[in-house]
């Protein structure tokens, strides 16, 4: 317990500042504002692995490091997409997940977010679209905002998780 | 390569490989008999794949590859012309066969001699008349969905009811089904259903040119990118009679060594946090998002989907990256000691990972387990220090097992692979002169076979490739241990409880995508 106590104190706290210092969107607290005035609670997300390589969820995963630390910003991934305002939705989408993906998102309370991540949610990407493969997201459901990239990296997904609601 | 299987009367011949690697054609009945021979020996079934060769003598054809001490044998069996191709099912011999046929049947319409026909891949995306792979199939056509239920297999009894988790499953993970039949907390059978991810890779492989193909390669599974892309490239340049240059052989065994320290680091947070010690996940990830970080100074990128590419490597490290790395090597390595400790010393954390999803060494063995999971059940298999391929013949990685074969010891595993990858990562640093890092690839002479095999982090990866005319490719089939593995669950979990799932699981890893296609 003292070895587990002790490495936590020297770590710290090392979560950053959103965005990095070299872009001009507005910082951490202006999106925790937003969200204040927006929903008044915390921003809730469904992610949907729709056919991705695995690529995007382990930068979506990293969304909840401590250096980027989302639940702090006032962000946090549900079990259930009941219980979502977003759905964040990741690959080409498979011929054998269409039906899942348009269920998910049929299960999301309205009003309702979408967000493609990923050069393959946005645009099919490597794979395109051929018998297995829808390609885009958009080709299947409504989508309100893409992210691009192979895989984006995380502050670029959070930028598009904070340009949808504004 | 000297067999210590008899194959005598049949024509040997060397097949296009970074490892030694042989390849005979058979008939039906040898396809079968040879394959009880060499389990008798030994050996392993690493991948099975189908070719539609009706264009050029009217047959369908199954390969088979073993690895055996020696090194890789390939089988190819020709079926008989005729409206329902069939061959015999090597699901007795090598239970891991079974998805592999299933797929296989989806993809081109040929059976094996196995009662399971249900579909594997094939979900309801497309007609059951339809084959995919076959030459005649355009594969850009698209079908309308029409699913149908699956048929699980119904356990009945007193108080047996089921649980149904996915394809979406509650956390940031890969689709995939499970069917749970339980009695109270115990669970009495489990059945996975995958497919999910099916993006239909191999057809999009015979649209790509060979110089492009590594990139679809690195994008099979988005957490061992550099292995397959090091396969696809080690498949096209044993075909294009070329090799890679030294220095670039070292730079590829850094980015493989540093993909496998990103996911161990990624894995023991994960499972920290399944058994309930939030402090791990916090700890491991913190750790993993560094090594990112440094991978995007040395290699400008964090994930190195691209980074491997026919004939080297995109890049070569800029001039002050071995000091950075080797810096942040001697960080990492306390860090992670630190942290062992305080995981050993867990009485909580231990209590969730000993004996919970025990595989015994003799059913990982029978089952055909292999990679990290089969280390951690005493199944001694690396490619890299049983067929050390440049740079690990000069290397020489030590290998990693150990025996208990439950969560705790694919944690160890875990925990010594990471160790081991940075004397590796050190070794590559300290002992690697400059020089060139790519070579030209010449298109490969048509109708040429070749396989690369590279061991990733999660096990051996495959791609057989067999090259087109020009710049095509003609047929590539990819490999992803989950294959073996998967199935490994299903064995294991009965009698283990329900809320031990989601750690037993984690302690495996196993890729959905790679798996799909």
């Amino acid at each position: 317990m003292l070895n587990t106590l002790s490495r936590m104190i020297r770590t710290g706290i090392l979560t950053e500042t959103f965005p990095p210092p070299d872009t001009v969107s507005p910082q951490v607290e202006g999106l925790q504002m937003d969200l204040r005035k927006i929903l008044g609670r915390a921003l809730c997300i469904r992610h949907v692995d729709a056919g991705s390589c695995n690529g995007c969820e382990l930068e979506i995963q990293a969304l909840n490091n401590p250096y980027y630390n989302l639940e702090g910003i006032g962000i946090k991934f549900v079990a259930s997409p009941r219980h979502a305002d977003l759905l964040l939705v990741t690959g080409p989408v498979s011929a054998n997940m269409e039906e899942a993906l348009k269920r998910a998102l049929d299960a999301v309370p309205d009003p309702k977010l979408v967000v493609a991540v990923g050069d393959c949610g946005a645009c099919g990407g490597v794979f395109g679209s051929n018998y297995a493969s829808r390609g885009a997201v958009a080709n299947v459901i409504p989508v309100h905002r893409t992210v691009t990239g192979c895989p984006p990296n995380p502050a670029a997904i959070l930028e598009a998780i904070r340009s949808v609601l504004s | 390569m000297n067999m210590t299987l008899d194959l005598s009367g049949q024509a040997i011949q060397d097949l296009w490989s970074n490892l030694p690697c042989i390849h005979t054609k058979v008939g039906a009945l040898r396809w079968h008999r040879d394959a009880e021979a060499l389990q008798a020996a030994g050996g392993r079934l690493l991948t099975l794949w189908g070719a539609d060769d009706r264009d050029r003598d009217g047959r369908f054809r199954i390969y088979a590859a073993y690895l055996l001490k020696e090194g890789v044998a390939v089988f190819e069996h020709a079926m008989e012309q005729g409206a329902k191709p069939t061959y015999p099912s090597l699901a007795e011999i090598f239970p891991c066969a079974l998805h592999m046929e299933r797929a296989v049947h989806d993809l081109f319409g040929i059976l094996s001699m196995e009662p399971d026909h249900r579909g594997w891949l094939r979900h309801g995306g497309w007609p059951n008349t339809v084959f995919p792979l076959r030459r005649d199939f355009d594969g850009n056509t698209q079908f309308p969905i029409d699913s149908k239920p699956y048929e699980f297999v119904q356990v009945e009894g007193d108080g047996v009811h089921e649980i149904a988790v996915g394809p979406v499953h509650a956390g940031t993970i890969e689709p995939g089904h499970f069917r749970f039949s339980v009695v109270g907390e115990k669970v009495l059978r489990l059945e996975e259903r995958l497919g999910y991810s099916h993006k239909g890779v191999s057809k999009r492989f015979e649209e790509m040119s060979q110089e492009e193909g590594h990139r679809l390669a690195a994008r099979l599974s988005g957490d061992s990118a550099v292995a397959f892309s090091w396969a696809y490239c080690a498949a096209l340049e044993a075909i294009a009679q070329t090799t890679c240059p030294p220095r670039a052989a070292n730079l590829r065994a850094l980015a493989l060594e540093h993909e496998r320290l990103a996911n161990h680091l990624g894995d023991l947070g994960a499972l920290g946090n399944d058994a309930g010690f939030a402090f791990g996940l916090t700890q491991f990830s913190r750790m993993k998002e560094d090594l990112l970080r440094v991978n995007a100074s040395a290699f400008g990128a964090r994930y190195l989907f691209d980074f491997v590419q026919p004939g080297g490597v995109a890049v070569d490290l800029p001039e002050d990256a071995p000091r950075l790395l080797l810096d942040h090597y001697l960080v990492l390595e306390m860090a992670v000691s630190s942290l062992r400790a305080i995981y050993d010393n867990h009485a909580g954390l231990q209590d969730r990972f000993r004996d919970a999803g025990v595989l015994e060494q003799e059913l990982a063995e029978k089952l055909g387990a292999i990679g990290l999971a089969g280390r951690a059940s005493g199944v001694s298999m690396d490619l890299r220090v049983d067929y050390p391929y440049p740079p690990y013949d000069r290397l020489k990685p030590k290998l990693v097992t150990q025996s208990t074969g439950d969560v705790a010891a694919r944690v160890q595993v875990r925990f010594d692979e990471i160790f081991e990858s940075v004397r590796l990562c050190r070794m590559i640093l300290e002992d690697s002169a400059p020089g060139t890092i790519h070579t030209e690839v010449p298109f490969a002479a048509p109708g040429r076979l070749g396989l690369g095999l590279i061991e990733g982090w999660r096990g051996p990866v495959a791609i057989a490739l067999e090259s087109g005319p020009g710049e095509t490719i003609r047929r590539c089939h990819a490999h992803d241990p989950s294959w073996q593995n998967w199935p490994l669950l299903e064995h294991l979990i009965p009698g283990n409880i329900v809320a031990d799932f989601p750690l037993i699981n984690k302690s495996f890893n196993l890729s959905y995508s790679g798996h799909d296609g």
